[in-house]
């Protein structure tokens, strides 16, 4: 059936070597005085939105990128389908060139970016699938399959055959997702998929997109600002700030890569000496009865017999550092510098 | 690849659909487009009143050999070419895509950018002559008086032949227009000088014959040679000269194969010009 380079075999789906994005701005200085200046000579520089990425991703894994607004994020997942080519470095998907365009790669992956990509606005997403049918080369009992399958799992039956610029921004994502999958891509691409939806609409798309992953073995990276995103659905998480990978590996490895502590949490009898609590650990927040502390992992083991023997201890909890914390943290440290273009 | 073999079809497939989907889209703003499509009829009345207040105001019995159910005639029929090669919106559809970024779908996606724009664009046509068929019938009914006698069947053909290929000059002149938005943000002034260009050297503000004898600055060239060698005549000026047997024989011949020659360079052009455009497109940014 196929007979393209990395077809069966091949667990490799994306692999790319020392990628990097340089993107030319023209500096808009203010004032009249400057606009005029301005039609005569341009100030131009070279933002690097990707400085050298390398990454392997395997068949049917699923990876999240975060990163800050302007890490680079969206760059690569441009580079990746193939819309736009890179200053350096390699990037095979699929075993082809993505920004070499060729139909046979374009039939094999999808992107969905933003809100209004694939569907037709003034036309039921019907139509749009319609067209999806004919341009991927859909067979016509295979599409009806694999849409009625979609539609039921997102739950939008009774929206494909109303004007898509009628539907809810939720209902049209779940739409866009629809459309990108008709043609069973291995791969999909998925730039931030659940912003400004509401908790439902997001804990629906999550769902479909597991089912996605586990029935499908479509391989997914997708990029977001939200942990949630990546709790929900990643093993694989990928950290990128001022276009570098910071981090590459799991959910949990972060946590002991990037803290050195727990977070402990106190139910005394009554409010404690600060004095005496410092002992234990740093404590983050004294409220009443309940205390914070953060203690180093190292020392958990030894520190924790001796809080419970020596204060009135009624609950305790010891926990990671949330995620969310870690994360700003990764990124708080890289925003120090001025924010690349993406 | 076998898929593409089970289904020898499957590019005209998907550009018939895309066809369908289009003239359904079209259909979804019918309301607008009928009155769009109305309000362009003002203008052929008012240019029918200008006309014979000229001819009402000079004691010659014709200007450039029109005489004034000539150039009645003459630009009712330039108005038939125009509602072939005529692109509204096209070129500036194309620089915005460029801009907001919805020309992406077109590179992720297997679909051929110009192809669409062709398909969008004969939809758009079919359903602007549903709409304007009556109206156009209408006013040649009530304008019979100032025609000459209908022409012989091969006339008719080769006009008709002059009208299809004024639409493909039309639309590849447009859309390369339209590409220059991968290299200026703003093409709107670009579009504006080329519609004046267009209306002043078409034909459709007057017979391009009236510019014979003007000159250009260049020894021997007169301005109605200069439009000879462009190809605007095409799009408003030659099909109303073949209805109205201006060009006969092996001249037509000749320029109907010098209009099609056109219509490829044209195509050729504007192949180039997506081809470089996206390229600095994807090198630029997106």
């Amino acid at each position: 059936m196929d007979n393209s380079p990395s077809a069966a075999g091949d667990a490799t789906v994306i692999r790319v070597d020392g990628l990097a994005k340089q993107y030319r701005v023209f500096d808009k200085r203010e004032g009249l005085a400057a606009s005029i200046r301005g039609l005569f000579h341009r100030e131009s520089r070279v933002v690097d939105a990707l400085r050298g990425v390398d990454l392997t991703v395997q068949r049917g894994e699923f990876v999240a990128l975060l990163g800050p607004n302007g890490a680079g994020k969206t760059t690569f997942l441009k580079l990746l389908s193939g819309i736009i080519t890179p200053s350096a470095g390699t990037a095979t998907v699929l075993g082809h060139v993505p920004w070499e365009r060729a139909d046979a790669f374009r039939r094999r992956f999808a992107l969905v970016m933003g809100q209004r990509n694939q569907l037709w606005w003034d036309l039921p997403a019907a139509e749009s699938f319609r067209l999806h049918r004919e341009i991927y080369r859909i067979e016509p009992a295979r599409f009806t399959r694999t849409r009625d399958e979609l539609v039921e799992l997102l739950d939008v039956g009774g929206l494909v055959n109303r004007p898509v610029r009628e539907l809810s921004l939720g209902e049209r994502m779940k739409l866009e997702l629809v459309a990108a999958l008709l043609h069973e891509p291995e791969v999909l691409f998925l730039d931030e998929p659940t912003i400004g939806l509401d908790v439902v609409a997001q804990h629906t798309i999550h769902r479909f997109l597991r089912h996605v992953r586990t029935e499908r073995h479509v391989t997914v990276v997708l990029t977001t600002h939200y942990m949630k995103d990546v709790a929900a659905l990643c093993e694989r998480l990928v950290v990128i700030t001022r276009g570098s990978i910071l981090y590459d590996g799991s959910l949990e490895g972060i946590v002991d890569r990037f803290t050195s502590h727990k977070i402990v949490t106190l139910d005394l009898d009554e409010t404690p000496d600060r004095g005496r609590i410092e002992r234990f650990g740093f404590p983050c927040e004294i409220r009443g009865p309940r205390v914070t502390l953060r203690i180093d992992r190292d020392r958990i083991a030894d520190v924790l017999p001796g809080l419970l023997r020596d204060e009135p201890v009624r609950d305790i909890s010891v926990e990671d550092v949330p995620l969310e914390e870690i994360v700003a943290g990764l990124f708080r440290g890289a925003s120090a510098a001025p924010e690349s273009g993406a | 690849m076998s898929e593409t073999a089970a289904r020898p079809f499957a590019g005209l497939r998907a550009w018939w659909t895309m066809l369908s989907i289009c003239i359904e889209e079209r259909l979804a703003y019918r309301g607008d487009f009928i009155l769009g499509t109305a309000m362009r009829f003002l203008p052929i009345v008012t240019q029918v009143f200008l006309w014979t207040a000229v001819f009402g105001a000079t004691a010659r019995g014709d200007i450039a050999g029109y005489s004034r159910d000539d150039i009645v005639a003459y630009y009712l029929l330039t108005m038939v070419a125009r509602a072939f090669s005529s692109m509204p919106g096209l070129a500036g559809g194309i620089a915005r895509s460029v801009r907001d970024g919805s020309i992406k779908k077109y590179l992720v996606q297997p679909v051929d950018y110009v192809g669409y724009l062709l398909a969008a664009r004969i939809a758009h046509k079919l359903v602007y002559y549903l709409v304007a068929a009556l109206p156009f019938a209408a006013i040649f009914f009530v304008c019979r008086g100032f025609f000459p006698p209908l022409p012989d069947a091969t006339t008719v053909a080769a006009f008709v032949l002059s009208l299809v290929l004024s639409f493909l000059l039309g639309f590849f002149m447009e859309a390369t227009l339209g590409m220059l938005g991968f290299w200026f943000l703003e093409v709107s002034s670009v579009i504006f000088a080329y519609m004046l260009v267009q209306y002043l050297l078409s034909g459709h503000m007057f017979p391009i014959d009236m510019l014979t004898g003007i000159p250009t600055g260049i020894p021997g060239v007169s301005l109605a040679d200069l439009v000879r060698w462009l190809p605007f005549e095409y799009t408003a000026y030659f099909p109303a000269a073949v209805w109205l047997g201006k060009v006969r024989g092996w001249a037509l011949v000749r320029a109907l194969a010098i209009e099609a020659g056109w219509v490829v360079a044209m195509a050729l052009c504007c192949r180039l010009a997506w081809r470089r455009g996206t390229r600095r497109y994807s090198a630029f940014g997106g």
